[in-house]
């Protein structure tokens, strides 16, 4: 197997008397998609934000490429190549998809005075970084607001590829979509992966998992109860270890494959 | 790799319109509104409002707003507020006229002086607003009570006991830099327009209107320069950004605090502008100068389609705004309808202009 991009050992993060992480190890390689799957409280949002350097951990190494590493800001992660796609964006309605997508990191021509926005270079850009992911955009200058939730998602997706991530962490991607929305979510994700960037899925539906994931840890309770390759386990004995085992085995004849 | 990407198409999206596009320009409201203003003029004003000398005369206090009212349209598309700025034009007003007339300085040191001092001011309202997190709305209502005194104050300080501070015309009129904020532009030109019998003259044949007054040169470069920083560089697009939400610009690296300390110094460097021209104009400063423009560039600036929530305008429109607003104060005198009209048809545009960048913003987000 390839060696790990980022390789976070036994990650420890206490909140004043709050015990927050205790003890968890995860690692993405390459070309993978790795689900984090853990219910409400179980220490997921924790656990990514010190991923993506806006916390740092209490205990625990992060190694990055093989070497150990400590970001003091996301700025640190994001120049790593860790980008993380959280649950709001980053995205401003207001504005078109073109200028979301280069927000901060705008391509310029000329120099000196004459130096400007390259809006040309970058609604082409932007069209067809969106027609890779399978979005036919109507025109660049269109206002996000005016996108679905999944597309704003593939857009941010999109946003974070194009300015080379090596790791991707999506924040819930599909957690307020609709079916079809969160399957165009789901086969870019895919897409992604067959680029060769590391997907971090973090999600607490265990069928969206399953769809797209190549490995599954599932946090409960702030430790990692240890990582399945696709296969070698079942969506309901991933079901059962979310909930922390019991339970849902007590639920399951009442509400049988609800969830 | 491309190939077998599948495109979709939504077949529920219609193609969009002509009318539809020209709907999602922010400055639709503000030209929508001039050519409503001027039918309304064409048809009740009298003859001469429109004659060069007419179209000078409304433009000139459509010009000293419209420097103010571009940035604080800059401000607003950036998610703040400035309330202060008409009182700020008091304050370096007084700066400027002490730093000529009481300190004796040429132009050239005391205008880079009145800048410098200006946007000094602008950093501390800013730094404060950013700072504290506090609504600008409420930290630049602070600074437009103390300017305003300030000011007050300074110039019973500087003249011993006056409000007024005159003389300035005398000191700085041998000035070389005095014609670039002052009087009138292409004069040559007026005067052979004039002979040529192409613009109007008086009996003695000089033109009656004998130049283009240099407030109305500077409102055009800074309308322009201000909407090619909006729309065409990176600058702009963290403007944009900042305003629309400052939380996920600064997530994806824009630098929100400067972007917001920066438009309030220009905010007050456009002030100081402003302040500089009418002073040199009038040949003296007064600690009334300036009083309420703070809500005419407001105004003028939503009018122009900037939302007060931030992140979306233009300067253009701002820059038609200022226009419409001259157009309403003079071009009421033209007509046989009472002028204190005037306030009540401000305050109608300012509602219906409210009311249409509402209702343009759901367009664009695609609310419903």
């Amino acid at each position: 197997m390839t060696h790990p991009i980022i390789h976070m050992q036994d990650i420890k993060k206490h909140f004043g008397n709050v015990i927050a992480l205790n003890g968890v190890t995860f690692d993405v390689t390459a070309g993978e998609c790795h689900c984090l799957l853990g219910d409400n409280g179980a220490g997921k949002s924790t656990f990514i934000k010190t991923m993506s350097g806006v916390h740092k951990p209490t205990s625990g190494e992060i190694l990055f490429e093989g070497k150990p590493l400590s970001f003091s800001s996301p700025r640190d992660a994001m120049e790593a190549g860790i980008a993380t796609v959280f649950q709001d964006l980053a995205m401003i309605p207001l504005m078109s998809v073109t200028r979301n997508f280069f927000m901060g990191r705008e391509p310029t021509k000329g120099r000196g005075l004459a130096k400007r926005f390259d809006l040309n270079a970058a609604n082409d850009i932007c069209m067809e970084e969106m027609r890779k992911m399978g979005i036919n955009l109507r025109a660049p200058d269109q206002a996000v607001g005016t996108l679905s939730g999944g597309e704003r998602q593939t857009v941010a997706i999109a946003r974070a590829v194009y300015f080379g991530a090596k790791v991707l962490i999506l924040d819930e991607p599909t957690s307020a979509l609709g079916v079809r929305q969160t399957s165009n979510v789901l086969s870019t994700i895919a897409r992604v992966r067959a680029q060769g960037v590391g997907v971090v899925f973090i999600s607490h539906n265990v069928r969206h998992a399953m769809a797209v994931g190549d490995r599954f840890t599932v946090l409960n309770r702030g430790q990692t109860l240890g990582t399945a390759r696709k296969g070698e386990i079942t969506s309901a004995e991933l079901q059962d270890l979310m909930a922390g085992g019991q339970e849902l085995a007590t639920l399951d004849t009442s509400l049988g494959d609800t969830i | 790799m491309s190939d077998s990407v599948q495109i979709q198409t939504d077949e529920r999206i219609g193609a969009e319109s002509f009318g539809a596009k020209l709907m999602k320009r922010p400055e639709l409201g503000a030209v929508a509104g001039l050519v409503l203003v001027l039918v309304f003029f064409l048809i009740t004003a009298d003859r001469s409002m429109f004659t060069l000398a007419g179209v000078i005369n409304f433009m000139t206090p459509a010009a000293q707003l419209g420097i103010l009212a571009i940035g604080a349209s800059l401000l607003m598309i950036g998610g703040e507020f400035d309330l202060s700025i008409g009182s700020m034009v008091a304050f370096s007003g007084l700066f400027f006229a002490a730093a000529t007339v009481t300190m004796g300085l040429p132009l050239i040191v005391a205008i880079p002086l009145t800048f410098v001092f200006s946007a000094a001011v602008g950093a501390v309202n800013g730094a404060i607003v950013i700072r504290s997190g506090l609504p600008s709305f409420i930290v630049t209502l602070a600074f437009l009570f103390i300017l305003r005194g300030l000011s007050l104050v300074g110039l019973k300080l500087a003249t011993g006991g006056s409000t007024q501070l005159r003389g300035v015309r005398d000191v700085v009129e041998t000035d070389w830099l005095a014609p670039v904020f002052s009087g009138d532009a292409f004069t040559g030109v007026f005067a052979m327009l004039a002979r040529n019998g192409l613009i109007e003259t008086f009996k003695s044949g000089a033109p009656k209107v004998p130049g283009l007054p240099v407030e109305i040169l500077w409102f055009a470069a800074l309308a322009l320069v201000a909407t090619y920083v909006l729309l065409r560089t990176p600058a702009g697009n963290w403007i944009f950004a900042s305003g629309g939400d400052a939380n996920a610009a600064s997530n994806s690296g824009v630098p929100v605090k400067a972007v917001k300390i920066s438009l309030f110094m220009l905010t007050a460097c456009c002030a100081a502008l402003v302040a500089i021209i009418t002073v040199m104009d009038a040949g003296s400063t007064d600690a009334r100068r300036g009083f309420q423009k703070e809500f005419e560039a407001i105004i003028a600036s939503v009018i122009g389609g900037c939302l007060l929530t931030g992140g979306y305008g233009s300067a253009i429109g701002a820059f038609f705004g200022a226009i419409i607003f001259g157009m309403v104060v003079i071009g009421l005198t033209y007509t046989g309808i009472d002028q204190d009209w005037f306030q009540v048809f401000l305050g109608g545009m300012l509602l219906l202009a409210v009311l249409f960048n509402n209702a343009i913003r759901k367009r664009v987000t695609g609310e419903r």
